[in-house]
């Protein structure tokens, strides 16, 4: 497996209880993925059930992590190419597979604004990810704005670290949102989650209908610029973290040549890929959440390993699960749509590529995003276009172009072809091939 | 009616250098593009401007062209990132050592300047080189550039004069003047520069073949390295007619950047990254610079030459008097554009021309096999 | 209440301490500091958490480009902001 998030320990653990052995890779230093992020120290991330259910039966069946690896090529046939970096050492390694489930997950789409890369704006999980991992908020005001149920998840997470939530701005208009409420009510775990959220920052305003329009600040940022379409108002804040959304990390699926059904790898029922050998899991088949991450991963778990009596029955329960789960993306895609004025915040002046710093107007009146990479460098520096990528399709339009290894950068003597491990420290790197099958 | 006097095909540098060039001159010129302008070769290889003397024509030819970019370079806006670094021929060991003589004294012959380093003065001026070196030679004058932006600047130039492009074309038919696209349009003109680079299918007779290499781009590491720096090997890499071949050829950028290559394959190579011969490629570039090893790498890509059998591009008419020719220029396309224009224009126009001509014409290709293969 | 042992890294020219298990990223941001210096001279911070950005680059004990956001902070380890 790629990815050990939801999708991928339920499918590791599917397939080691039925006697395979199992590998699951992943970039992060413990399982869980992103939403299911430990915190380095332990202590004030609150553990969901769900997740200690999860781990607890990876950690009984049998499969194995690999953690602290990115996935940085597929160099041949039933063939991974790793790359783990260390604070003082880089370590590439290959992996043989006979059957590789991708559960590479989804990151998080930023729309710029006028001062988005102000130091402390965050991406929603971002700061999430970034408190666990010690970032302090104590004292801090912070903002959270965006669409989706993340935002009130971020929310109640960051005043359990002390921080002090200024304001919730979704987006979304009243009228959008008031149909998948209603619906909320046939599902009742997510109700209660949801009030859940709700009531952990219920002194703070949730306001509905209002986004951002600028970040302000002097090497850091100071305050929000919000509207609500008629009103404009600034408030003051430490810290602003923003959600638009998830985008799927489908760039190993593509370099492995899985077709793809619009932004999103093509799987059948069985989540099985148009290359053999190959499944899928998880949010790069769809943005659908936790449960169907979990229901996605056991059924390719046990189609993987191939089918018997005792797993059809099991597999049917599941289906119907994974039906379900599809008709609530589809009741979540339609509530948190993202309205035009939030498409097209940027300005001007507005840095769209982070790592080149290339503002809209150098990008406007560009043809093609290969028009645009040639004559600007956007998408040309380290980030590889995940950034930005996904801003200048909302922006303008353009599809991404197609996907080269490495898919990540990497240290030269990785690419060298051989297995590398080098020092950080100036001093001749040492040879040091593993080829683990 | 013919609508253009000169429709050229193939909006890389080659062929928007000639619509500049023509387009001075007074024509009406159209150019046919069915991509993104300076997309394909143009934007695959390093943009390097070498003086390169592999042989007396290509010899006359680098310097006249490295001229035209010296004489355009106070035009070039910044992001052509025309900088004249100069290019380091490196020598590994005493024999190299007697070829850096050699050649010094050939350049010194033709009033190109150069100075020969001995290991002292290659590790002061490059210190990330590997220890051990011989020695090098200077030539102060080569100049590195960003390709596309080069071919925007020349196109924007063209356009201004009144050249029109014909974005999203592809030629597939050539008769005389009579041009057809491949959605259907034909368009007719008084002449045609055939400027498609690798693809020549218009031309299936022209002996060009694909050559492909491979580059590797790093993230900033300002200072690394500040002169482009060849193995002196490159010539005999870039001279294999069959075989796979790798070569030590760095490249600084103006963002700080390295451009890391060169590979040389010939056959039917799909544009994928070819694993064995991109990791020799880096490892020889490890060979000379080790320190190269734990630099961040961002990105690779391939990109195909076009190449001809004795190194030489094509530059002017065929046995068709509408139709002329600019392709074939393998490795120096980017050095040679500016050269390769003015000399196309010329011919066009019955001017004389500054140097030769007769060694690149197409003409003569019918009797390829007799010219004289030289070699470096 | 769990006792957390704290460690010492430098940021910038200036010695913190900082809980173990802490991220070179935490440790930059809690200091105040900028992580690096952007392309048109802007001061940039971690932005994504998950390794792909790049924004949270710092130069870590001499050696630039090196991602932060999950890089565990070691005893004595030297960080700059990266220029």
């Amino acid at each position: 497996m790629v990815g050990a998030g939801p999708a991928g320990l339920a499918a590791a653990t599917a397939a080691a209880r039925h006697g395979k052995r199992v590998l699951v890779l992943d970039d992060n230093s413990g399982a869980g993925g992103q939403i299911w992020r430990s915190g380095t120290d332990g202590a004030k991330s609150g553990q969901p059930s769900t997740k200690r259910k999860a781990i607890a039966a990876f950690d009984a069946s049998g499969a194995e992590l690999a953690p602290g690896r990115r996935v940085v090529d597929a160099p041949g046939r039933n063939l991974l190419q790793t790359l783990a970096e260390d604070a003082d050492c880089s370590r590439t390694e290959r992996f043989r597979f006979e059957k590789l489930i991708l559960a590479t997950g989804a990151r998080e789409r930023f729309l710029p604004f006028p001062g988005w890369t102000l130091p402390g704006v965050f991406g929603a999980g971002g700061l999430e990810a970034l408190v666990k991992g010690g970032l302090g908020v104590e004292g801090k005001r912070a903002v959270v704005a965006g669409t989706g149920p993340l935002l009130m998840a971020v929310a109640a997470h960051l005043q359990q670290y002390g921080a002090k939530i200024v304001c919730v701005a979704e987006q979304a208009p009243l009228r959008q949102l008031v149909p998948f409420a209603a619906s909320l009510w046939s599902d009742p775990a997510k109700l209660l989650q949801g009030a859940g959220y709700r009531a952990a920052f219920a002194a703070a305003p949730y306001r509905i209908g209002c986004w951002p329009v600028a970040a302000h600040g002097d090497g850091w940022v100071k305050s929000v610029r919000l509207t609500d379409g008629r009103r404009v108002w600034d408030e003051p804040c430490d810290i602003l973290a923003c959600g638009f959304h998830l985008v799927p990390n489908t760039e190993l699926a593509s370099l492995l040549g899985c077709e793809m059904k619009g932004e999103f790898v093509a799987v059948d029922r069985q989540q099985r890929t148009s290359v053999a050998d190959v499944f899928c899991v998880g949010e790069p088949t769809g943005i659908a959440g936790v449960e169907a991450a979990m229901v996605q991963g056991a059924i390719a778990g046990l189609a993987a390993v191939g089918s018997d009596a005792e797993a059809s029955t099991e597999e049917r329960r599941l289906q119907r699960r994974r039906a379900a789960n599809v008709r609530f993306g589809q009741r979540l895609d339609a509530a948190f749509q993202l309205r035009d004025e939030v498409r097209s915040l940027a300005t001007a002046d507005t840095v769209v590529c982070r790592c080149e710093d290339v503002t809209f107007a150098e990008l406007q009146g560009r043809r093609s995003w290969t028009d645009a990479k040639l004559q600007t460098r956007c998408g040309m520096g380290p980030c590889q276009g995940r950034i930005c990528g996904p801003a200048v399709q909302t922006l303008f339009g353009w599809q991404a172009s197609s996907v080269r290894p490495p898919l990540f950068p990497v240290p030269v003597a990785a690419l060298r072809g051989d297995g590398a491990r080098l020092t950080m420290q100036p001093s001749e790197p040492t040879i040091d091939l593993q080829e683990i099958s | 009616m013919a609508r253009f006097d000169v429709l050229v095909l193939g909006g890389g540098i080659v062929g928007c250098a000639c619509a500049r060039e023509l387009t001075q001159a007074g024509m009406r010129v159209g150019i046919v593009e069915r991509g993104v302008v300076g997309g394909g070769a143009t934007a695959a290889g390093m943009g390097h401007v070498v003086v390169m003397d592999d042989s007396p024509a290509q010899f006359a030819l680098t310097c006249y062209s490295r001229g035209l970019w010296q004489d355009l370079q106070s035009q070039l806006p910044a992001s052509v990132e025309y900088e004249a670094r100069g290019t380091i021929w490196v020598a590994a060991d005493a024999e190299e050592m007697l070829e850096v003589h050699a050649k010094q004294r050939l350049y010194a012959s033709a009033h190109v300047r150069s100075e020969v380093l001995d290991g002292l003065a290659l590790a002061a001026a490059e210190p990330n080189l590997r220890s051990g070196l011989a020695g090098g030679l200077v030539v102060p004058d080569d100049a590195v550039c960003y390709p596309p932006a080069a071919a925007a600047f020349f196109l924007e130039q063209a356009a201004h004069d009144g050249a029109v492009l014909l974005q999203g074309g592809e030629a597939v038919k050539l008769e005389g003047g009579k041009v057809t696209l491949k959605d259907g349009t034909r368009h007719v003109a008084d002449r045609v520069v055939v400027a498609t680079g690798a693809d020549s299918a218009l031309l299936p007779w022209l002996p060009i073949q694909r050559r492909k290499g491979h580059l590797l781009i790093t993230d900033r590491y300002p200072g690394f390295v500040h002169h482009q720096l060849v193995e002196l090997g490159y010539l005999k890499s870039a001279h294999k007619l069959a075989e796979d071949s790798v070569a030590f050829n760095v490249q600084p950028r103006s963002t700080g950047q390295m451009l890391i290559g060169s590979s040389r394959q010939y056959g039917d190579a799909g544009p994928e990254i070819d694993q064995k011969i991109f990791g020799a490629m880096l490892e020889r570039a490890c060979e000379y610079m080790p320190g190269i090893a734990r630099l961040s790498g961002i990105r690779a890509w391939t990109g195909f030459r076009a190449a001809t059998p004795d190194k030489l591009p094509l530059i002017g008419p065929t046995e068709d008097p509408a139709v002329f020719v600019a392709a074939g220029f393998e490795g120096l396309g980017i050095t040679n554009a500016p050269g390769a224009a003015r000399l196309l224009a010329d011919q066009m126009l019955g001017r004389p021309t500054a140097i030769d001509a007769s060694p690149f014409l197409p003409e003569c290709v019918a009797n390829f096999a007799s010219r004289e293969i030289v070699h470096a | 209440m769990r006792e957390v042992h704290r460690i010492s890294v430098t940021v910038n020219g200036c010695r913190v301490q900082v809980p173990e298990g802490s991220t070179v990223s935490a440790a930059m941001l809690n200091a105040g500091s900028a992580q690096r210096i952007s392309v048109r001279g802007e001061a940039r911070g971690a932005l994504c958490g998950m390794g792909i950005c790049f924004e949270c680059r710092a130069v870590v004990d001499g050696v630039m480009h090196r991602r932060t956001c999950q890089m565990v902070c070691s005893e004595g380890m030297t960080v700059e902001t990266q220029p």
